[in-house]
């Protein structure tokens, strides 16, 4: 059963939009990240026009980064105000996101550089979980753990504008979360992702936050900032495409609680390192397909005005 | 008004158009060719595969009848790609000025047999009289090669078809042919001219017009993105919120 999407202007299967939300939701329930960088080069893969896959992402984003918050937020692992000052940064980083996007449109150059990003985004957390995973499954044949501390005091400590943030039990400078949600916020303008698989890693190394409240208030900035993607996208580029993000939402849905249930019971240090494949399988597929030539060394877009 | 009349001055063809024109306004009575069409909307709804109209009419004597169908016009930019860095990205461009998003040319015999090259560049029967003009200037050669890859490209999207029919006479006056329009046919108001052939040059002419266009709710939605942007992206958010909420109800306490 096909249906028309719109805004992307072509006919895909439903159950094929379906089961790419679901799978992706799983790969979210699973491994607590997006998988939104996943969503746009696959939908690129399957013939929708870059612009319409980043975009429609984002909006589908809105809805999954809220029903995964919702849990979270009923055990109190919500750092709201944390969450607030990085959506400053956030706001201001995917308006310039989208704005950047815009002007590369304009000069020809976008599919290009959504192609570029993804192939250095995906390419570069491939390899690190790859090597993540291999000294994960390494360990798991030697016992014994090594214990970090809970952070350790540098020169960002000495910034200015310092913060108390009582529910993560920190005292650090509101710059820091403001510059991790402006550098991921241009990416998330670029390519439609969360950025919860960069966000992750820098609220718990960088910030210095505790574990437990860092997926809660990561998925609560993210819903704002995939909406202000959203909408600017839908303002300066008409290429939301709101019937392919809600095919996609409810399966991501359906999928990432599936992936929530599953998930514990699998070994994921295995599953980490077939993701960790999967990433590279398609940065490899996006790089081949950046350094053959083409069959046509010519293409046809519409100019503006 | 001063828009329109520099736009009237820089078109080269106004001899064309006012020829044109004048044919079209003809003879009041007894035209030398009248034609119409089955149906002038193509409704473009979900699952459409593509569709078609009859175009028919009379003559008031022997000789073959040229149709010209050309979609609402665009700039359109057409981009050579190069490598740089090992890496293929679109490195030239050259912008064109009211490139037709749709262009097919049926007729009763091979129109190259039909009319003098003369006429057919007059009339513009045929992609290669296009007169594709760039809008700023590039050099003469630049213009022609990009000009060739757009009518290129634009075939391969079928798009600019050669060949979408043919005009059948039904004994000496009277004609029809079957226009068929392919799944990814642009929306606009088209123009269908028809030209009656006599001894290699056109005698006659009538045009009607065609429109293509979305309809039901895909039409709806396409419609709201373009028009009212803004209200568009807000419905996106909050369809968004409420379907991520409603999904995620069942599991609740789990």
């Amino acid at each position: 059963m096909d249906v028309y999407l719109p805004i992307a202007e072509l006919s895909l299967s439903v159950f094929v939009l379906f089961g790419l939300g679901a799978g992706i939701g799983i790969i979210t329930g699973v491994f607590g990240l997006g998988g939104g960088f996943l969503m746009t080069p696959l939908l690129i893969f399957m013939g929708v026009p870059a612009g319409v896959a980043v975009a429609s992402s984002a909006n589908q984003l809105v809805g999954a980064s809220l029903s995964g918050v919702m849990g979270y937020w009923r055990r109190g692992s919500v750092d709201f105000k944390m969450g607030l000052i990085m959506l400053l940064g956030g706001l201001a980083g995917s308006a310039l996101g989208v704005w950047l996007f815009t002007l590369l449109k304009r000069i020809g150059q976008i599919e290009l550089a959504i192609s570029v990003l993804y192939v250095l985004v995906l390419g570069t957390l491939g390899a690190l979980m790859i090597i993540e995973s291999t000294r994960a499954l390494l360990r798991h044949r030697r016992p014994g753990v090594v214990r970090r501390k809970l952070h350790q005091h540098n020169w960002m400590h000495g910034l200015p504008l310092k913060t108390r943030f009582r529910r993560s039990k920190l005292y650090i400078s509101a710059l820091l979360p403001t510059t991790l949600g402006l550098v991921v916020g241009v990416l998330s303008g670029i390519l439609g992702i969360g950025g919860g698989f960069m966000l992750v890693p820098a609220m718990i190394y960088i910030l210095g936050m505790p574990t437990a409240m860092v997926p809660g208030t990561s998925l609560f900035q993210i819903i704002f900032v995939a909406a202000n993607v959203t909408f600017l996208q839908a303002y300066s580029n008409q290429t939301v495409d709101a019937v392919l993000a809600l095919l996609l939402l409810i399966g991501g849905v359906l999928g990432a609680q599936i992936g929530t249930r599953f998930g514990p019971r699998l070994r994921g240090d295995q599953l980490r390192f077939l993701l960790a494949l999967l990433l590279l399988a398609v940065a490899a597929k996006l790089s081949f397909d950046l350094t053959v030539r083409p069959a046509s060394l010519y293409a046809v877009t519409i100019a503006l005005g | 008004m001063s828009a329109a009349l520099s736009r009237w001055r820089a078109c080269p063809y106004c001899a064309a158009a006012l020829l044109w024109l004048a044919l079209a306004a003809g003879p009041a009575h007894g035209a030398a060719v009248l034609a119409d069409l089955s149906s002038h909307i193509i409704a473009i709804g979900g699952g459409f595969t593509g569709d078609s109209v009859v175009l028919f009419g009379s003559t008031d004597g022997p000789g073959d009848i040229i149709a010209v169908v050309r979609g609402p016009e665009r700039g359109v930019t057409v981009w050579r790609k190069g490598k740089v860095a090992g890496i293929w990205v679109n490195a030239q461009s050259v912008t064109f000025d009211s490139v037709p998003s749709y262009y097919a040319v049926v007729a009763s015999r091979p129109v190259e047999q039909l009319v003098q090259p003369e006429a057919a560049a007059l009339y513009k029967i045929g992609p290669a009289n296009l007169k594709l003009t760039p809008v700023s200037p590039v050099p003469p050669d630049r213009a022609r090669l990009f000009a060739e890859a757009l009518i290129e490209q634009q075939q391969r999207a079928g798009l600019f078809a050669a060949d979408i029919g043919k005009v059948n006479f039904l004994g000496e006056r009277l004609f029809r042919a079957t226009l068929s329009f392919p799944a990814n046919v642009p929306t606009g108001t088209y123009l269908v001219q028809v030209f009656l052939v006599r001894d290699g040059d056109v005698v006659s002419g009538q045009t009607t017009p065609l429109v293509v266009s979305k309809v039901g709710v895909d039409a709806a939605i396409f419609d709201l993105a373009i028009r009212e942007p803004a209200a568009y992206g807000a419905i996106a958010i909050v369809t968004a919120v409420v379907a991520g909420w409603l999904a995620s109800l069942p599991f609740r306490g789990v």
